[in-house]
Parts: structure tokens; C-alpha cells; sequence
């Protein structure tokens, strides 16, 4: 299979990439590479396996998920200190929707 | 200042306990240390001067108030930068978090500080622990300290490099992939991944989810052991992190071994590097000798694992790694028109080259049309690894196999190839992927000069890390480092 410079665009689209056209030459063959590499898989029948998402054990001892109770958070500031663009208490993002 | 930099923990507890050296006096030894011999080895991105002698002179009050010594009483670590440390930055060795100041302590942190170690500083990888090298880091490379032309190891390279230099006693390191085991094996030091959920990952910056591990590296299976204790058990913070009890591993650490099953896969010894193969089945051969039943078992889907992880390890990334849009934390570009644009120039310009590859892969396998074919394809190929795992556990206690099939390259060496990157970490991800424990000690040297480590790893089942310590321990103290 080939990945086309259309492809690699499309994807870079997908994920928010901006891509200078040196680095869409260079993922091209490398992405190319890796997905060749990967056929590997399709020589195994995995027929009637069950996917694995996430490993899983026997029976924990106790209950993984804890009691839905309020709890200290963040104070604004906190939340606000590595903002790039804080305003009025607020994370500042361009205008998106148009003026009339 | 050296007789206080090489000490294990409990040559460090000796000296406190007998009042021969203060906590302070052992922290201002590793400044010292770091600010001489780190100009080589490039270790650390940060130090931490004022908090380190500050938790220094804590220990000392402590002590002098006759209380007892806590498990990690006055003992200087490092930490790897994609961990959050309070009032400290945290910046994934990224250019996107450059300015990243960590507003809460990852739960591993936490812990070692409750247990009375003392933070140094934060430690190299690559960006976003992605990477097998430390080359990828925006900053700089780190070096061997073993050699510095060549690469530590990656991508907790510089908590490898840092502990093999004597920059700190012990570190953490995150392991997705073999991130700890490797650089671990690469710098001639012990590193170890508990089982999936047995430490908490709350402040541990994501790579991928279903993969992601917090552990130690140290000199000694013993300080790894303590370090393990203090960071494993259930967090509420992490609905993944077990609710299993924690055992108390350096209790069984006797030294006898005799009769435990120790399996050794074929299928670890292909393609490896004939001097590393000489000294993996020396260190075999020590085992044996320890009264251990070595037994030949296969894991017949080995072969397929990179190609799995890369596919599993790259969707989650890309998925974990859209939450850098340059809004709420982090880098946002400078010149934009619009929303959109500024998501993408921002995320151009903060993330380096195999960041954006992993991005462009994880999403292109989870994309419409392609999800099926890859994502849910290595999906059930892992249930298939990790069955091998669960099957050879019915018949052997531990496995051993090499840790990199590869002695550390130079720097430099791989950096225009990912595909050849990716290869070499064929004997660590398996057990990422199974989610079961994993550690690398180190099992002699490669002829040459200068001589190069090489590491071996110990498997167990899930939860078993006990056992896995104790058959460590016992190869630590035949020899086993040196013998081989």
C-alpha cells in the first residue's frame, strides 16, 4: 500500500496538524513503512477472539470506583495558571463564531 | 562528597540511623555531584535545590526528635518529567509544556515524599515518553554514563542515566513500551514495571492508557523493591489502579530460590545479538546453579507484538494527545486566523517530530474504514500475547529473556529510521501489552572498551511481583551482575 500525499493530509486534517510540506514528504514513506510492517497481523485467523481494550484481573478486592462525594478542587487561579491566554476569570480562544 | 553519592538505601539509613551523615549533608553531596559530572551526562531537564534540602532538613528534624526512619528516610531521588510535582515544572520534555508549572503531585510523588525521600530534580526522556532513545527530547540528548557517545537507553533516559551515574540513589521512570526496562538494561542499573494497576498513574502526563506504568530504577533489586512498596496500592484517583493487597517484598528477600520454574522462550532469542545471548544464558546458568528448574516454553505470538503495540500505543496516543489545542495549559502559537488554525500552527510548533508521526499513525488506524482492519485487528491480537503469558504461567513461577536485543547504540545511530527504532523494543513490549510485571537487571558486561551493560528480564503473572523481587534478589546476590 501506498500512502499518497493526499492521505497524509486528510490524516494531518483529522489529528489538527498543520504539516510544513517537508514533513508531509518525510511521514509519507516513514508512516508507509510502519503500516507495511503491521500487515504482520493479518497473517493470524483471530476468528471468534475477543479484542482486549484494557488488561484486565480476577476479581479485585475492593471496588475500583470511589464514592461520588464532592471534593476540594481547583481554586480559579490554580485552574487558570498555565493558560496561555487567561481573561476575566476565563480561557481566552479566537473569535468562532462570525459578527452579523 | 563521593562516599555519600553511592550509597544503597540501606547504607544511607545506616549512616542516619548512627548519625554519620544528615539527611542534608547526603542531598548537598548529590547537588554537588549533579552540578560536576551532569554537564556530561545530561541527565536531569530541572533541579530542585531549595526543595530538596528543604525535605532534607525535615528528615534531620525528624531523626534529631528521635522518631523513626520512614522507608525512604533522606534518600535522594529523581523523577521523570512526564510526572507532575507540585510548584515545579512538569513539561513532558515537550516545547508544548516548556512552561508547564504542575498544579498537584502525581499519586507516585506523593507517596515517596510521604515515605521521606528527598526530590532532587526532574529527569530527560523523550517527548512525552515517546521513544527508545532520549533523543527525542526538545531539549537535548542524554548520554550513557557507561559511554557517552552512545544513547542511555529511552524513554526514562535520564532517570536510567541519572541513578547509573550516581546522580540520585533512586528514580522513577514511566514504562509504555519497555521505557523503563530498556534504558534500565542501556545504563547497567535495575528498572522495574509492576502489573498494570498495581501504581497509580494519576499525574502521569498519557501516552497510552491501557499501557502506561509508573516504577522505579535503582542500584539494587532491594532499593527497587523499597521504592515499589511505597508508590504500589490502590489509589481512588485511578479507578485502574488494583484494589490488590501490596505484599511485603523484601521480607521473602532470602536468597533462596531452590525449585522455582523458571521459563526461557525461544522465541526471545531470535534475531539477538550473539554477545547478549552469551550473557543472558550465563545468567541462566546462574539460576540454575541456585537450585532454579529451568523449563523451554514458547510464547508463539512474540512475533507479533510490535506490530500490535505500535498500532494500540499510537491510537491511544492520538486520542490522549488531542487535549493539546492551546487553550486551557501549555504552548499556543503566536499568529493565527481563527480557531482552527490556531489548534493546528499550535500543535505544529509544540510537538517534535515523533510526536506528530505517533499522532498521524494512531489516528490514520482509528480513522473510518481502517478501524476494524488495525485498531480492533491488534486488539485481539494482544488477547492472543497475553493468553501465551497466562498459559506458560501454568507451568513456570518466572520468565526470563534478554530485555534489548540490542547493545546501546550510538547517538545518532536510528534517529532517521523509526521503523529500526521500533524493532528494538521487541522483548519489552509484550509483557506492556499482557500487563503483566516486568524487571531488568543487569547480567554482566559486553567485551570491549569501554564495556557496555546488558540487562535480562524477569516476567511474572499478574500481581506476582513478590516473587519476581525475590528470584531478582537472589541473582543479585550469586553474582549475577558480575559473573556473567
Amino acid at each position: 500500500m501506498a500512502l499518497s500525499e493526499k492521505d497524509v493530509l486528510y490524516v494531518a486534517d483529522l489529528a489538527h496538524l498543520e504539516l510544513t510540506n517537508d514533513e508531509v514528504k518525510k511521514f509519507g514513506p516513514q508512516l508507509d513503512a510502519v503500516l507495511e510492517y503491521v500487515q504482520k497481523l493479518n497473517e493470524l485467523d483471530t476468528t471468534g477472539v475477543e479484542p482486549m481494550a484494557q488488561v484486565t484481573y480476577p476479581a479485585a478486592e475492593n471496588p475500583t470506583l470511589r464514592d461520588d462525594r464532592a471534593q476540594p478542587c481547583f481554586t480559579q487561579a490554580e485552574a487558570l495558571q498555565n493558560a496561555p491566554e487567561p481573561g476575566g476569570g476565563c480561557f481566552k480562544v479566537p473569535q468562532v463564531i462570525e459578527r452579523e | 562528597m563521593d562516599n555519600l553519592t553511592h550509597l544503597t538505601i540501606e547504607g544511607i539509613h545506616s549512616l542516619l540511623a548512627r548519625r554519620e551523615a544528615s539527611a542534608e549533608e547526603i542531598a548537598r553531596a548529590h547537588i554537588e555531584r549533579i552540578k560536576r559530572d551532569d554537564q556530561n551526562v545530561r541527565s536531569y531537564l530541572s533541579t530542585c535545590e531549595e526543595k530538596a534540602t528543604e525535605q532534607a532538613r525535615a528528615v534531620d528534624r525528624r531523626i534529631a526528635a528521635g522518631e523513626p526512619l520512614l522507608p525512604l528516610s533522606g534518600v535522594p531521588v529523581a523523577v521523570k518529567d512526564v510526572l507532575l510535582t507540585r510548584g515545579l515544572k512538569t513539561t513532558c520534555a515537550s516545547k508544548m509544556l516548556e512552561n508547564f508549572v504542575a498544579p498537584y503531585d502525581a499519586t507516585a510523588v506523593e507517596r515517596l515524599e510521604a515515605a521521606g525521600a528527598v526530590m532532587l530534580g526532574k529527569t530527560n526522556c523523550d517527548e512525552f515518553a515517546m521513544g527508545s532513545s532520549t533523543e527525542n527530547s526538545s531539549f537535548f540528548s542524554t548520554r550513557n554514563p557507561h559511554d557517552l557517545t552512545r544513547v542511555p537507553g529511552g524513554s526514562s533516559g535520564g532517570s536510567a542515566a541519572a541513578v547509573a551515574a550516581s546522580l540520585a540513589t533512586v528514580a522513577l521512570g514511566s514504562d509504555t513500551g519497555g521505557s523503563i526496562r530498556q534504558p534500565a538494561a542501556f545504563c547497567g542499573v535495575v528498572g522495574m514495571m509492576g502489573t498494570y494497576g498495581r501504581v497509580s498513574r494519576y499525574g502521569l502526563v498519557a501516552f497510552a492508557s491501557s499501557l502506561d506504568h509508573v516504577g522505579p530504577f535503582g542500584r539494587s533489586v532491594r532499593d527497587v523493591a523499597r521504592t515499589l512498596q511505597v508508590i504500589a496500592g490502590r489509589d481512588p484517583m485511578d479507578s485502574t489502579s488494583a484494589g490488590v493487597s501490596v505484599e511485603n517484598y523484601e521480607k521473602s528477600f532470602d536468597g533462596n530460590v531452590h525449585g522455582v520454574k523458571v521459563g526461557v522462550p525461544n522465541e526471545y532469542f531470535e534475531g539477538l545479538n550473539p554477545e547478549i545471548r552469551a550473557n543472558i544464558e550465563k545468567g541462566i546458568g546462574v539460576l540454575e546453579r541456585l537450585g532454579c528448574e529451568i523449563v523451554p516454553i514458547r510464547l508463539p505470538h512474540t512475533e507479533y507484538a510490535i506490530a500490535c503495540y505500535y498500532i494500540i500505543c499510537t491510537a491511544e496516543a492520538s486520542s490522549n494527545l488531542a487535549r493539546y489545542d492551546g487553550v486551557r495549559y501549555g504552548y499556543r502559537a503566536r499568529e493565527y486566523s481563527g480557531l482552527r488554525d490556531m489548534y493546528r500552527k499550535t500543535r505544529d510548533q509544540g510537538f517534535g517530530q515523533e510526536v506528530k508521526r505517533r499522532i498521524m499513525l494512531g489516528t490514520y488506524v482509528l480513522s473510518s474504514g481502517y478501524y476494524d482492519a488495525y485498531y480492533l485487528k491488534a486488539q485481539k491480537v494482544r488477547t492472543l500475547i497475553t493468553r501465551d503469558f497466562i498459559e506458560a504461567f501454568g507451568d513456570v513461577d518466572v520468565i526470563v529473556a534478554p530485555t534489548s536485543p540490542i547493545p546501546p547504540f550510538k547517538l545518532g545511530e536510528k534517529m532517521d529510521d523509526p521503523l529500526q527504532m521500533y524493532l528494538a523494543d521487541i522483548y519489552t513490549v509484550t509483557a506492556s501489552l499482557a500487563g503483566i510485571p516486568g524487571i531488568s537487571v543487569p547480567c554482566g558486561k559486553l567485551a570491549g572498551e569501554p564495556p557496555l551493560p546488558v540487562g535480562m528480564q524477569i516476567f511474572a503473572k499478574h500481581f506476582d511481583e513478590a516473587r519476581l523481587l525475590r528470584v531478582a534478589d537472589a541473582f543479585e546476590k550469586a553474582g549475577g551482575f558480575d559473573v556473567c
